[in-house]
């Protein structure tokens, strides 16, 4: 992660003015607090409130949707112009409508997941004064109701993104192409002629 | 100073880092490894463990294809509101014959490692075909259709194959007569079911699991599994503190 941050040393303003670069390091942030966040799950303490419950569930999806998603996302957007010999992606509104939308949904999935998990976690093992489990298992479900409506809410944002990703790399590869290729039209011409 | 400049041979030679690398990594296949080499002593040594009974076992395959363990573990942690919840921990023998086991890693619905017995057969038959008709707040999906499938056991015995060469001990006895066992286990009346429990242990038990006598659904075999589970071990007789259990 730091690697990936150093090497933006000296051009960090790119990331207020390239879309693709501030997805990329997003996905570097996502990486990171993924990464953290996996061997603190580790440690007993912590994975007996968390193991079991959708605390793992939001983790696993800020590696997934946060570093795997947006750092292939990012790739993609730079390497759709190359592979097709365009000079730029179609649209770079429509990547920063991509990077807001799918940030924002993720934040919602994982902040959701969060506090479903460790709320399930707690009641699962809470107990009443005079020592009975406090809460049955059906009412621990119905409690997450909430953060599940915001959780699919929070995907189906993440997916739009994908979607708008989609169609802007649709419109690049249909760009008229850039690049003149004058050694390969000219044996065409001659022989038409 | 002068360990940072050796690094820098190593990261110049691309033969040097790969073996490097192949080191590194192998310490940590290593320490995942080596235990399994000792699998034997970290199985407690426990009574009343048998491989399940070819309908159970049939019933199991059920729970893996619909995916059950997706929203139900099957591993009782050794923490107090966990045992109080679902009962005794769950010990390592209690999965000697899964393969694949199904201990899980979400609980969106209760851990079922000891459901067997805790509802009647009609409560599971119920809630499997209509979860929110016994649990009104539940999010199971429903499975009605396992009462209407005949249960295909004509591979029953190749999968028992398969589960000996991976070493689950059924013998040949067994595996002979696996569609005569299944037919006896979902009979309450089969006259078969003598030889049903001396092949599998006097507690196996032989009834119409899904109250329907005509025929076997795959209905039949899921709750005979679920019935089961976790029944086995005598954890009366199981003594955490033996020396051969202590780890």
């Amino acid at each position: 992660m730091i690697n990936g941050l150093m090497t933006l040393s000296g051009a960090w303003d790119k990331i207020r003015t390239d879309p693709v670069i501030r997805m990329m390091v997003t996905a570097l942030a996502f990486y990171g607090m993924a990464t953290f966040e996996g061997p603190l799950m580790s440690i007993r303490a912590v994975n007996s409130l968390s193991h079991y419950t959708d605390w793992t569930i939001g983790h696993v999806h800020s590696g997934a949707l946060g570093w795997v998603g947006f750092i292939s996302f990012a790739a993609i957007y730079c390497m759709v112009p190359w592979l097709w010999k365009k000079e730029r992606i179609y649209s770079n509104r429509l990547i920063e409508w991509h990077f807001w939308i799918a940030t924002l949904g993720l934040l919602l999935y994982i902040a959701a997941m969060w506090v479903s998990g460790i709320m399930e976690g707690l009641m699962w093992r809470a107990y009443t004064p005079d020592g009975f489990l406090a809460w049955t298992f059906i009412e621990t479900v119905s409690a997450k109701h909430v953060e599940n409506v915001i959780r699919t809410l929070g995907g189906a944002l993440f997916l739009s993104g994908a979607v708008i990703m989609a169609y802007n790399l649709w419109r690049t590869v249909r760009l008229p192409s850039t690049t003149e290729q004058p050694a390969l039209n000219a044996p065409v011409l001659a022989a038409t002629a | 100073m002068l360990t940072w400049k050796s690094h820098g041979k190593l990261e110049r030679n691309s033969l040097l880092l790969v073996i490097g690398i192949i080191f590194v990594v192998s310490i940590g296949g290593l320490v995942e490894i080596a235990p399994l080499f000792w699998i034997e002593s970290t199985v407690e040594k426990v009574d009343g463990m048998r491989p399940y009974t070819p309908l159970e076992q049939a019933g199991r395959d059920i729970y893996v294809r619909e995916g059950c363990h997706t929203c139900h573990s099957q591993m009782i942690r050794p923490l107090r509101d966990e045992v109080e919840r679902y009962g005794h921990y769950s010990l390592a023998a209690e999965s000697m014959y899964d393969h694949p086991f199904q201990w899980g890693s979400k609980r969106t619905g209760p851990d079922l490692a000891r459901v067997g017995g805790k509802y009647s057969d009609a409560w599971q038959k119920e809630h499997l075909t209509d979860p929110r008709g016994m649990v009104p707040e539940s999010v199971m999906p429903p499975y009605a259709f396992l009462n209407e499938r005949e249960l295909s056991f004509k591979d029953i015995e190749d999968r028992m194959r398969a589960l000996r060469r991976v070493g689950v001990p059924y013998t040949d006895a067994q595996i002979a007569n696996a569609r005569t066992d299944i037919a006896a286990q979902a009979d309450e009346f089969s006259s078969d079911s003598v030889n049903l429990k001396r092949r599998y242990g006097t507690k196996v038990v032989n009834r119409d699991f899904d109250g329907d006598p005509d025929v076997i659904t795959e209905m039949d075999a899921l709750i005979a599994y679920l019935q089961m589970l976790g029944t086995l071990v005598d954890l009366k007789t199981y003594q955490a503190a033996a020396p051969g259990n202590e780890r």
